[in-house]
This record gives structure tokens, C-alpha cells and sequence, in this order.
């Protein structure tokens, strides 16, 4: 078991945190490579839809990061972000999703080091949980 | 609640013949016992098919959606509440409506009376002094009405209209020191195992028929994302893991703006408890954002604003 890498979807927000994460790169700062970074231009532009279908996929763990409140790109993407995703984990814990699969963060992209620290936590608490168990689609999709 | 058709009736035929109205929305009786279906009344003369009584649980909002003429509707507690948010959704104008509040006490249950009368075939059911008395063959049972109040309505805070132009009687009084988020803290407290497993069970009867969707007054997308294809977010099957995605995302695309009117769930063939998600939400905007959909017309609902302080605990 202790083999087993997860698979951790991550959406990092243009402007800051997929700076922080090429920052982190750049000055050769270790973290576990379980994520697959999707580069998006804004928090806010994290559907809950994309959400469910990364755990829906296989996803063992989420992890949404913008910049921090006051520093959008777009003055105030993430002030809506924070408000739609503190309902979506809300409600996706409600339903049995485990507490440590999502995870939301604010990284500016001067943050390099605290882009590794939260990406140490999240992996930390993803391979706690284990795999994956509920919420995957087995079955091929049919359109 | 009977007592109100007489004198809804006197509205409708006197704002038809006012000019006042193009319309009037109600209900009329429906072809089966304790199912009163909508009505929609275009001339005086016809206003004597409207119907009040504790059956009438669809949510007559439905019928707004966009429409351009002058509308009289009758709207109890939770249906002027979804007016609210159709007119701060740019749905409707408040302008076009002439609102017909009627004060509420509940709306019954219809699948739990079925179930009292042990399932015996019922021929009639009339509602007199709070109480329910169904008829079938040879026999006759009365029931309090009281003990078989909708779920949602069982836990209503806001019975009385929140707008109307025209009471149709007294503002019945609200239910006290009742405890709204009951069976939500319930589910809160379990672990994450037992909750999906309650959740898996409790949506294992769907069958996809999608009518908690269109029952729904806040279902108005033109393309709703069940019908997309290109991506496409949720198979059509009845997959378990489907099925879970498109009651998550239904409930969440309801996230500020439901009323708890209880439509989805007495329009849901399987009997499923749909306010389970719904009401989650609620609770959360209410705790989070000090928020209760459709009270306010002021008022900008909570996925359309932020403050700069909100709650931020579960961003790291």
C-alpha cells in the first residue's frame, strides 16, 4: 500500500499559483509529484462541474488554488470562487465524499515555498484516505 | 384551507372582468383524489374551476418562467418566496403580477395518507376542521391533518405569503421553536462511510426520469447540463455514479435559491427524499451567508455577491 501514488487533480489559477508552482520548479523545491495540474485563468472559473468530474474520473483528491482574496487578476473572481466552493465542499461532504480528498488554497505566485508546503498537506492527506472508492464511474461513458 | 376557493374564485372572475389580468394561475380539482392540478384561467366565466385546498402542492411558479402578460397568481408561503427569486432573477416582473397570497398551513402528504389507509384504493378525500376524511369503498377514515403534513411542511418557518397584492384571509400564525435542520445535523454527525452509504441508498430507486427537475421552479436553464453532450458532464444512464452526479449537481444549482417548498419530492414517482441535498444547502447559507432564499426583493442572492470577510476556514 505504501507503493500507491494518487492521483491528485489540481487546478491552479493563471495568474498566481501556477506562477508559485513554476517558481517552486525553478528553485528546485521538493514535493510529491502526484499531481496533474490544469492550468485555468481564474479561480472562478472552476465549474463544481469540473470538480465532480475529476473525482468521477478516478480523481483520488481535488485541489482548487487562486490568488488571495483582494489580488484577482479580475479584482474579485476569487471572493465568488470561495463562496461557490464553500457550499460545493459543503455539500460534497455531506454526501460521503471524505474531508482530506478536497482542498482549496490561496498561493500567490511570489509563494513558492508555500505552494510546497500546501502540496505536501494535500498529498499527506490524500494517501491517508487511500484510494479512491466512491463517486468513480466503472462503466464507460456512452454518450 | 377549502374555506379560500370561494373567495379565490371571486378574485380571479373579478381581476379577469377588471381587465386587470390576462391571466389568472391556480389550481383546479385533479381527476384523482388529493391531486389538484394547475390551472391556467383566461376568462371570467372559467374562474369557477379554481380550487383551494391542502393539496395543492405543486409550486405554481413554475408557470412565470419568462412570461410578457399580466398574471394573477395564487401563491402561499413558499411559492410567493420563489417569486421573489424569479424577480430578482429576471424572470418576471413584479409588474406583470398581481399576487394572490393565500396564508398556509400545509400541504399533505399524500403518499403517507395512501400508506394510513393501508393502501386500500381511495375514491374521495375532503379536508374539513383540520381534518382529512377519505373515503373508499365501504369504508371511511378520518385523519388529523396535522400528522400528515408534507415533510417540508411539517418544518416551515414562513407559512404566509412574503408579497401579495391581496390577502385571500387572516396570516395564519408561523410555527414556533421547531427545529428546521433536524434531520441535515443528523447526517452531519455520521461518518463519511455511513453517509454515502445513506445517500447511495436513498437515490438507489431513481430512475432518471427527471421530475424533481421540472417540477422545480428554479429549473429553468435552457439547456439543462443533464442535456449536454460536448462535454458531457453526467451519462444518461442509470449508473449509480450518474445518478449520484445528477442529484449533487441539481441540488447545487438550487444553492441560495431554494425555498424548501417541497415540489421536487412530491413530484419524484420513486419517493425519494430530494430535500436531503437541498436542505444541506440551505442550512449552509443560511449558517455561512445568513441567508434564506425569496425573502427580499432588495436583496442580491448569495452566489451573486461576496463580502470581502467571508468565510474563508477551509481555504488553506
Amino acid at each position: 500500500m505504501n507503493d500507491w501514488q494518487p492521483k491528485i487533480t489540481t487546478f491552479l489559477c493563471n495568474w498566481c499559483s501556477y506562477g508559485a508552482a513554476d517558481l517552486a520548479g525553478v528553485s528546485r523545491f521538493q514535493y510529491p509529484p502526484y499531481f496533474r495540474i490544469i492550468r485555468v485563468p481564474c479561480s472562478a472559473r472552476v465549474s463544481p462541474k469540473f470538480i465532480l468530474a475529476a473525482l468521477r474520473h478516478g480523481a483520488d483528491g481535488v485541489w482548487v488554488s487562486g490568488c488571495h482574496p483582494g489580488d484577482c487578476h479580475y479584482l474579485e473572481g476569487n471572493y465568488y470562487a470561495r463562496r461557490k466552493f464553500a457550499l460545493l465542499k459543503g455539500l460534497l461532504e455531506h454526501v460521503g465524499i471524505e474531508p482530506g480528498r478536497l482542498h482549496f488554497s490561496w498561493i500567490s505566485s511570489a509563494e513558492a515555498t508555500k505552494f510546497a508546503d500546501v502540496a505536501k498537506g494535500v498529498a499527506a492527506e490524500v494517501k491517508a484516505l487511500g484510494p479512491a472508492r466512491h463517486f468513480i464511474k466503472a462503466r464507460a461513458e456512452v454518450a | 384551507m377549502r374555506e379560500y376557493t370561494e373567495k379565490i374564485k371571486e378574485i380571479a372572475a373579478r381581476l379577469l372582468k377588471e381587465g386587470k389580468i390576462d391571466v389568472f394561475i391556480g389550481f383546479k380539482k385533479g381527476s384523482v383524489p388529493m391531486m389538484n392540478e394547475p390551472a391556467i384561467v383566461a376568462a371570467a366565466e372559467k374562474a369557477n374551476e379554481l380550487f383551494w385546498d391542502s393539496n395543492c402542492g405543486v409550486n405554481l411558479c413554475n408557470y412565470l418562467t419568462k412570461r410578457t402578460d399580466r398574471i394573477g397568481i395564487v401563491a402561499n408561503g413558499c411559492t410567493s418566496r420563489n417569486i421573489v427569486t424569479h424577480i430578482i432573477e429576471n424572470q418576471i416582473k413584479r409588474e406583470q403580477l398581481y399576487i394572490v397570497g393565500v396564508p398556509c398551513t400545509g400541504m399533505i402528504d399524500q403518499r403517507a395518507i395512501k400508506r394510513a389507509f393501508k393502501d386500500k384504493e381511495i375514491l374521495e378525500a375532503e379536508e374539513k376542521d383540520g381534518q382529512i376524511i377519505v373515503k373508499g369503498k365501504d369504508v371511511e377514515e378520518a385523519f388529523e391533518k396535522k400528522d400528515f403534513l408534507q415533510r417540508n411542511c411539517a418544518v416551515c418557518l414562513h407559512r404566509n405569503p412574503v408579497i401579495y397584492d391581496e390577502l385571500v384571509g387572516e396570516k395564519v400564525p408561523e410555527q414556533q421553536d421547531m427545529e428546521a435542520f433536524k434531520d441535515v445535523k443528523k447526517i452531519e454527525a455520521m461518518e463519511s462511510e455511513d453517509k454515502w452509504g445513506f445517500f447511495t441508498r436513498m437515490i438507489s430507486p431513481c430512475i432518471r426520469c427527471y421530475a424533481c427537475r421540472n417540477a422545480c421552479p428554479l429549473c429553468y436553464c435552457t439547456t439543462c447540463f443533464v442535456d449536454e453532450s460536448q462535454p458531457q458532464w453526467v451519462g444518461k444512464s442509470i449508473d449509480p455514479t450518474d445518478t449520484m452526479t445528477f442529484h449533487i449537481l441539481r441540488a447545487y444549482h438550487c444553492a441560495g435559491r431554494c425555498t424548501d417548498c417541497g415540489a421536487c419530492e412530491r413530484a419524484c414517482p420513486m419517493g425519494i427524499n430530494l430535500r436531503q441535498f437541498t436542505k444541506k444547502l440551505n442550512k449552509d447559507a443560511l449558517e455561512l451567508f445568513a441567508w434564506e432564499a425569496g425573502l427580499s426583493e432588495e436583496q442580491r442572492p448569495p452566489m451573486d455577491v461576496y463580502k470581502v470577510d467571508d468565510y474563508n476556514d477551509f481555504v488553506k
